[in-house]
């Protein structure tokens, strides 16, 4: 082929990434598909998901509606189960297996080992998807779970760099699933234990960061104070745009300034390198967000979707659209986006 | 990291003497209406758990831009007034707009609480359990049609 005919060929089409989607509730859950998630995510309403927050979730006639609305236009439902079990009742995460097997879920999302044990020996025909939260960062961690436990995909934790993402796709058998976009945590996915020391509670014990019951908003004319179980995380002026009620991203004095110690209340977005990581062979892009609400979720998944087509149909000239980046930048935690450790300009 | 604008529709807002004289007037009257409406549009399709968990405690309303105050209980199942004086669980305040965006389903209200469109103090638990609760239900209006 001459050289200029390589030159002018076009790319062939990239693999189109699943696009994965939040479901607070079953309403939500109907938006995104129909907003065109490929696969939806939820989790039933107990501790036994990482969003056990009052009014969300599902119970099992609200799950068996939404797998079959799901199933019924070719999508997938996979049920979060990405808790650690409850050492004195593990069996309640046992029954969740039990009755995502029942219900007929496309795959569950779990980190704790006795649960993906559990699963793979009471349920091998469930596929199996490794929670962020067991926070495999490697491949050789990642392989260590698919041939101990049987996943067939990984969700990789939010601090991984583009070259190092890449490195985890070319070693790993196992499907890649990255987060495309939605709140940033603290980024120790699975070992935070930070609301702990305020509450008691944590994300990976009872399924919350912060206790809605230990929250409290504290209206005075100098402005909004933000406590957890009565520590004072934050202090926002009448008009300053507020965050989640999270010690991560609260704002303390430190050495006689005061500011972010751990995090900004941000959003992550990935859409400016979605062409790179699809050309890594990413399996999955998921959103976050099933605390948020049915019109976020389907405004963020036509966003993505056209993004997705956009980008697997002609890579090289995917560009980022400016109504995208409005569309997004409305639902993203205090406005703002970030690539967060995907990109490090500084190693 | 880039800052994105905010386009927010919003209704012109009355002068502040006016909404200073509305301010004043009994809350009765709008809270009993609201509560109509509420038991017309909203209680048939509220699920008897939430119905369960939502009883009992009294809710103030306030729309900012109009002056207006209500203050609802759920209680033997129907929507009612309550008395003016007294504790409250949780205290709802917003524009016009935002109340109208978010009954339409058309908005977020984690968004409009990050922006300070909307306030809600008082009972974190109670006021995440009523926003989930309303969002997994749907829009109750569609209308009037606003675009941002």
């Amino acid at each position: 082929m001459p050289a200029s005919s390589q030159a002018t060929a076009t790319p062939p089409p990239l693999r189109k990434p699943q696009l994965v989607c939040p479901a607070g509730s079953l309403r939500a859950l109907t938006l995104a598909i129909d907003a065109g998630a490929d696969a939806v995510y939820m989790g039933l309403k107990d501790a036994t998901n990482a969003r056990n927050f009052a009014g969300l979730n599902f119970d099992l006639a609200q799950a068996r509606d939404g797998i079959a609305y799901a199933h019924a236009r070719g999508r997938h439902a996979l049920m979060a189960l990405n808790t650690f079990a409850d050492a004195r009742d593990p069996a309640r995460w046992y029954r969740a297996v039990d009755a995502a097997a029942e219900l007929g879920v496309d795959a569950l999302i779990c980190a704790d080992t006795a649960v993906l044990a559990y699963a793979r020996d009471h349920q091998p025909q469930l596929r199996l998807h490794l929670s962020v939260q067991a926070s495999a960062t490697t491949w050789e961690a990642i392989e260590f779970y698919r041939e101990r436990y049987g996943i067939r995909r990984a969700v990789l934790p939010r601090v991984l760099t583009l070259p190092q993402v890449d490195q985890v796709c070319r070693h790993s058998g196992a499907e890649i699933e990255v987060f495309g976009f939605g709140s940033l945590c603290v980024m120790v996915e699975g070992r935070c234990a930070l609301s702990s020391y305020a509450t008691g509670q944590s994300p990976n014990t009872a399924g919350v960061c912060s206790p809605p019951s230990a929250v409290r908003w504290e209206d005075s004319a100098a402005g909004v104070q933000a406590r957890l179980n009565g520590v004072l995380i934050d202090s926002y002026a009448p008009d300053e745009p507020r965050g989640y009620p999270t010690l991560c991203k609260g704002r303390f004095d430190i050495d006689g300034s005061r500011d972010y110690a751990l995090e900004e209340p941000t959003s992550l977005n990935t859409l400016s390198v979605l062409p790179q990581l699809m050309e890594m062979g990413i399996s999955a892009i998921k959103i976050e967000g099933r605390q948020r609400s049915p019109a976020y979720v389907e405004q963020v998944t036509r966003v993505w979707r056209a993004a997705i087509d956009s980008c697997a149909a002609q890579p090289a000239r995917f560009g980022v659209q400016p109504q995208w980046v409005a569309a997004l930048g409305r639902w993203a935690e205090g406005q703002q986006h970030t690539l967060g450790a995907y990109n490090r300009p500084w190693r | 990291m880039t800052t994105a604008s905010s386009p927010f529709p919003a209704l012109p807002p009355l002068p502040a003497a006016v909404r200073g004289f509305i301010a004043r007037l009994p809350i009765r009257p709008p809270s009993a209406l609201l509560a109509a409406a509420l038991n017309r549009i909203l209680l048939p399709q509220l699920p008897a758990d939430a119905a369960a968990e939502l009883a009992g405690h009294a809710v103030d309303i306030e729309v900012r831009d109009l002056g207006v105050r209500c203050r609802l209980i759920l209680r033997d199942g129907r929507f009612h007034s309550a008395p003016d004086q007294g504790p409250v669980t949780l205290r709802i305040a917003a524009d016009t707009a935002s109340y109208l965006r978010l009954l339409r389903g058309e908005d977020d209200a984690d968004r409009l609480f990050f922006e300070r469109a909307l306030v809600m103090e008082g009972d974190t638990e109670y006021g995440l359990m009523l926003k989930n609760t309303l969002d997994a239900i749907g829009p109750l209006l569609r209308w009037p049609i606003l675009r941002s």
